[in-house]
Order: structure tokens, then C-alpha cells, then sequence
């Protein structure tokens, strides 16, 4: 967190801190657990960060979070129809976990309200760094979620998708994963709301055993009046690979974190992102991974599309450890800015201290490209549809990499959706 | 069907002036070939009768059935049907070529009243057109031109102006990039568009072309300018003695 003191405390910082103070006796776990509560409201209490803090630069929370609402929630009473069809949901309504689950084989499901009371998440509740500011603040709140745990050699022939879903006020939310050795699963995370202003942190963590073999997909779609600010953490084992893949198309002000380490030779992560952004909203899309063991190997693809207001950002950073040999990371950031008024913010940055690797990185910033624009019209395509064809398939591209027909289909429908209401 | 009247066009970045007073009317039913050295405005007229906006009409007209085009914009002209096969096909990421072809004939049928093709109907004509040209289905399912070779990006204008049946087509330098035998396949594709309702504009660097495609008229453009009409002879003529002779005449 921000090392200078603050001088005076926001809206949002006293808001949080009063809420603390009322909500505590509510919060399931005690001992371990309320100690890393303490920690985290501590944290808080220092400020939230601002453009100061070199990882906040682009997203000045202390100045962007101006109101945090109570936390009565709206009522979000069921669950939604699955992105991707046939998969086993798992709901968190209004922040809370449901008891009627359904029967997964391979899976064991377990509420984190549970764990939260017996303490076995207490380890996995510190900040990954002193500027981790959702870490804290999700720290601070987490009442619920859930742990999946897929066994050892499972092959799930159904995606699991974790719903997360909010009408207003606040919750905070941790969705815990560990694929065990040599299991194969497709987990679809799934961030939306309805409603009135709400503010949402929701981490996730996910364990990749070795040789297992993990797509994880992040589909954002919240309302306009929703803050979100949400954690990916992940440790990829040997042999392992981790497809992620983030589609951001709403929230009012949006943090998407993207922590990784590699933690077994051989280990592949892909990250896929999409950014939708319009309207006056801002989005930061921000990762931080870390090759730790010699030869594994990394991609990271964004492409984000900016309308209206929009401001976006995305900061990559890769950190190659001194024995890390045989890295080989490859990151790109390419922006459609269709508006005078929108904005992107990109930042790459490489930290190698290995002398034998593969990195590198590039950023392009364009508009549509008028021979494309020109050949589709000359086929009797109408301006406006034309300039939806070339937009969709700017990001397309980053989908159809994906691989898998339903993936790709139920993805590509999300994407009509945005358009049919942006485009 | 075509009538370009005292045409004056320039580039809109820079001002140059490329078209200087053509004059040039085609008839329905007609094939009339454009033949001129490089840089006589060849590429540009196709460019401006498709309305690309790099180019503006600084004098004259451009009549279609008798209506002037100047003022639609290039989809407007295509749903009206001109359809320019394009010299160097663009290639385009991400959009799927199937995809392309449904939208593209339906947005046309669209504009026309016409309601859109049923899928089985959309895939019976696309498969129909695909063979007749010797195209694999495997290549549609690819995105737009991207890795055709260039003699693939011509046969898929050609698939597309087969789909769409086009009014009046403008085919520019549909021959470069082809061997012989993408040759004979490309030429008896438009062959096999020949009637009398539809006009086509074959703009042609050499008489190879026009052996495959004979052309009821042949006119040589030369700074913009029409400055020789004649029939099919024209063209061997051209073939003979180069392009020095008929310069000399005019000048």
C-alpha cells in the first residue's frame, strides 16, 4: 500500500473503514483469519493507492473509488443459464455461496464461508505485494465463495462455471481452485451484476498440479454502475499449461489482475484478453508473471477495442528469475481506438536476470483500416455493418485461437451481445 | 449501361490529377477492354467507378442506366450492381470468408427487398461457384484472402462476382499473378457471365487476356484520357507494335 501518509481520508477509504468496523462481527473466521483481516484493514487505513504507486499509475484508485455503498445487497435470487452449455454452475448470489450444489465427477466443491471458519485459507489471505490493494481489501471482507478441487487425473467432460452475481452493494468474493496432477478442465469464471451501484472484489486462485492442463475463462460483463475489482493468482506446475483467457464488456471502473508464476519446468501459460470499453468508463487490465523455473514458456495476446470515453490500460510485466534459462515469453497489446475521446494505456515491461531467453514484446495503437473498410463496402456491406465486421474480427482473432468450436461459438455469441448494444 | 462523361478526378491527398477528361460508354451486353501503359489511369478509374473515397471527381460524370453514381457511396454502388474485381484482393483477420459471402449477398438482397438466403440455398450456390473455378471449400472456411496465394485471391473475386451477379464488372488486372491454367479457369468463369443484360470492364495490361476473353470493344487510356477506340484488332495491333504508335497518332 502507499507508504506516504494520507493526508485526509476519502469518502470511499472512511466508508470502507466504518463498514469494517460494523461488519466484523458478521465475518466468518477467527484466530489466523482475523489477524490477516486486521493486517488488510491496516493497509487500508494507510490509503488506497494513487497514481504515485508506480503499479497504480494509470489507475489512481484513492481518486477513482469516489463512493463505496452499503452493503445491503440487491436481490439476485438465481442463478444464470451458462455461458457455455451443459456446464455444472456454481453460484454466489448476492456474495453468498449456495448449499443446493450440483454433483460434479472428479470435483469436490466446498463453500469458503467453511473455510473461512475452520481457518485452512488463512495462508492464502496475505497480499502478493505492499501495493496489493484488492488483495487487502478483499482480505478485509471476504465472507464467501468456493473451493474446487478436481482430482488427480480427472478429465471434466462439462465446464464448471462460477457465477458470481450482484444487484448492488457489496461483496467480496474468493473462488479457489487446485486442478490435481494430470487433470484436464475448462473453469469459466463469470462476473455480472444488475442494479443500483455496487462494488465487487472478487479474487481467485487457482493451482495447476503438474501435467495438468487448465483453461480458465474471466467473461466481466457488470453493469455500468459497478466498481470491480478482481484477482487472478496462479501456480503452474511441471508439465503444466494454463490457458487464460479475460473478456472484459462493462463495469464503471475495472481492475483485472493477473498474477502468475511458473513453478515447474516445462510449465506454458497463454493469456488471452479482450477489452470492450465504452461509454465513460475506465479498465486496467494489469499482470504480473513471473518465470521462475528454467524453460517454460509464455504468451500473452490483448486486443482491446475503445468507444466513446472509454479509458483503458494494460501493464505486463515479466519477470524472468536468475535461473530461469530458457524462458520464452512473447507479449503483445493491440488497440482498435474507434473515438477521439477514448484513451489506452499500455505498459510493457520485461525484468530478465537470466542470459539465456526469449522475450519480447510489442504494442500497436490503430484505427480501422480503410482498404479493409473500402473492400467490404464495394461488396454492398453498409458502412455501419462493415465497420462491425472489421471490429468483431479484430477481436475474434484472440477467440478463434482458443480451439474448441463450443468455446469459441458461446464466446463469439458474448461478443454479439456487446455489439448489438455498442456497435 | 456505362457512360463516363468529360471525367476529371484527382487524389485527394495530394491533389494530382489522374483522369483527364474521359470520355467512355458501354452498352449492356457489351465486353469492353482498357488497355494502356502503366501509370495512364488505368487502376484508378476502376477505383473511382467503385467509389473509393482517396479519389474525387473534379469535373464530368459518371452515369449508370443513366443515373448519375457520384454521389453513392461504394456499398450503394455495389447493391446497385457494379462490382470491381480487385487487383490486389485485400486480406482481412478474422473475418471468415464464408461469413463474408453470406452477409455480403444478403445486405445486397436486403437493399433490394429481397429476403435473406436460407442457409442450405446460401451453401448449394457457394459450393456450385466453388467448383466451376476449381476452388477448394477448405479455402472458405479460411479467413478473408488471408494466406491465398495470388492466383487464389483472383478465382475468390471471381467466386464472389459469380454470387453476387453483378450489373456491370469491372475486372482490374484480373490476369496478373495467374499461370496459364488459373488463366483459362478465371476467363471462362466471366465468359460464363456474358449476357445481354450485363456489361463487363476488362482492364488488361497485355492481349493475353483478351484471347480468353474477347472483348467487343477495346479503348486505350493514356493520361487519363480515351485516346483510341477500336474493336478486338485494336488490341492485337497494340500487341505488335506497342503503345509508342498510338501515342504518336494522338499527340
Amino acid at each position: 500500500m502507499n507508504m506516504h501518509a494520507q493526508p485526509q481520508r476519502t469518502l470511499a477509504e472512511t466508508a470502507l473503514i466504518d463498514a469494517f468496523g460494523e461488519r466484523l462481527s458478521l465475518l466468518p473466521g477467527d484466530g489466523a483469519v482475523m489477524v490477516k483481516r486486521d493486517d488488510a484493514i491496516e493497509a487500508i487505513k494507510h490509503g488506497l493507492p494513487t497514481r504515485r504507486v508506480e503499479s497504480w499509475h494509470y489507475t489512481d484508485l484513492r481518486r477513482l473509488l469516489t463512493s463505496v455503498p452499503a452493503f445491503e445487497a440487491g436481490a439476485v435470487t438465481k442463478a444464470l443459464a451458462p455461458v457455455l452449455e451443459g456446464s455444472a454452475v456454481l453460484p454466489v448470489l448476492n456474495g453468498l455461496s449456495q448449499t443446493k450444489l450440483p454433483e460434479i465427477e472428479g470435483v469436490t466443491v466446498q463453500r469458503v464461508s467453511e473455510k473461512l471458519t475452520d481457518g485452512s485459507v488463512a495462508p492464502g489471505l496475505d497480499p502478493y505485494g505492499s501495493d496489493d490493494a484488492i488483495g487487502a481489501l478483499n482480505t478485509a471482507f471476504v465472507a464467501d465463495g468456493y473451493f474446487v478441487d478436481i482430482a488427480e487425473g480427472a478429465k471434466l467432460e462439462k465446464p464448471v462455471e462460477l457465477q458470481n452475481l450482484q444487484a448492488g452493494g457489496q461483496s467480496h468474493v474468493r473462488l479457489l481452485a487446485r486442478v490435481g496432477a494430470g487433470a484436464k478442465a475448462i473453469i469459466l469464471e463469470r462476473q455480472t451484476g444488475e442494479g443500483e451501484e455496487a462494488l465487487v472484489s472478487s479474487v481467485s486462485q487457482l493451482v495447476v498440479d503438474d501435467g495438468a492442463e487448465v483453461t480458465w475463462l474471466i467473461v466481466q460483463e457488470q453493469p455500468d454502475t459497478a466498481t470491480h475489482l478482481a484477482q487472478f493468482k496462479a501456480h503452474i506446475g511441471k508439465d503444466a499449461k494454463l490457458t487464460l483467457f479475460v473478456m472484459n464488456a462493462g463495469g464503471r471502473l475495472v481492475r483485472q489482475e493477473v498474477v502468475v508464476r511458473t513453478t515447474g519446468e516445462g510449465a506454458d501459460f497463454k493469456l488471452r484478453g479482450i477489452n470492450l470499453l465504452a461509454g465513460d468508463t475506465h479498465t486496467d487490465t494489469t499482470m504480473v508473471l513471473d518465470h521462475a523455473v528454467p524453460h517454460t514458456t509464455s504468451t500473452e495476446v490483448m486486443r482491446n477495442v475503445v468507444t466513446g470515453k472509454a479509458h483503458g490500460v494494460f501493464q505486463g510485466r515479466i519477470n524472468v528469475h536468475q535461473y530461469a534459462q530458457k524462458t520464452n515469453a512473447k507479449m503483445a497489446c493491440n488497440t482498435l481506438l474507434l473515438s477521439d475521446d477514448g484513451e489506452f494505456s499500455t505498459k510493457p515491461e520485461l525484468e530478465i536476470f537470466a542470459d539465456d531467453v526469449v522475450c519480447g514484446h510489442g504494442a500497436t495503437v490503430t484505427e480501422i483500416d480503410h482498404n479493409h473498410l473500402f473492400y467490404l463496402m464495394a461488396r454492398g456491406i453498409d458502412e455501419k455493418s462493415a465497420r462491425g465486421l472489421l471490429v468483431k474480427a479484430f477481436v475474434a482473432e484472440v477467440i478463434e485461437e482458443l480451439d474448441d468450436e463450443a468455446l469459441v461459438e458461446a464466446l463469439e455469441e458474448r461478443l454479439d451481445g456487446w455489439f448489438s448494444t455498442h456497435g | 449501361m456505362l457512360e463516363i462523361k468529360n471525367l476529371h478526378a484527382r487524389i485527394v491527398d495530394d491533389g494530382t490529377e489522374i483522369i483527364r477528361g474521359l470520355d467512355l460508354t458501354v452498352k449492356a451486353g457489351e465486353v469492353a477492354a482498357i488497355m494502356g501503359p502503366n501509370g495512364s489511369g488505368k487502376s484508378t478509374l476502376s477505383y473511382i467507378l467503385a467509389g473509393r473515397e482517396d479519389y474525387e471527381v473534379t469535373e464530368g460524370d459518371i452515369l449508370y442506366n443513366g443515373q448519375s453514381i457520384l454521389e453513392m457511396d461504394p456499398a450503394e454502388r455495389a447493391t446497385a450492381g457494379i462490382f470491381l474485381a480487385f487487383q490486389y484482393p485485400m486480406e482481412i483477420p478474422g473475418v471468415a470468408t464464408m461469413e463474408f459471402l453470406k452477409v455480403a449477398m444478403n445486405e445486397q438482397r436486403k437493399a433490394r427487398g429481397e429476403e435473406p438466403l436460407k442457409v442450405p440455398e446460401f451453401l448449394k450456390r457457394v459450393k456450385e461457384a466453388a467448383a466451376s473455378l476449381n476452388m477448394d471449400m477448405n479455402m472458405l472456411k479460411r479467413p478473408l484472402n488471408v494466406g491465398f496465394s495470388g492466383g487464389e485471391k483472383k478465382r475468390a473475386e471471381i467466386l464472389q462476382m459469380k454470387l453476387l451477379e453483378p450489373r456491370l464488372c469491372v475486372l482490374d488486372e484480373t490476369d496478373s499473378g495467374l499461370d496459364i491454367d488459373a488463366l483459362k479457369i478465371v476467363s471462362d468463369g466471366v465468359n460464363a457471365l456474358r449476357s445481354p443484360e450485363r456489361a463487363i470492364v476488362v482492364i488488361t495490361h497485355y492481349q493475353r487476356l483478351l484471347e480468353h476473353i474477347v472483348p467487343d470493344t477495346v479503348h486505350v487510356l493514356y493520361k487519363g484520357q480515351v485516346i483510341k477506340s477500336g474493336d478486338k484488332s485494336l488490341a492485337l495491333d497494340l500487341e505488335a507494335n506497342g503503345y509508342a504508335g498510338v501515342i504518336g497518332e494522338a499527340a
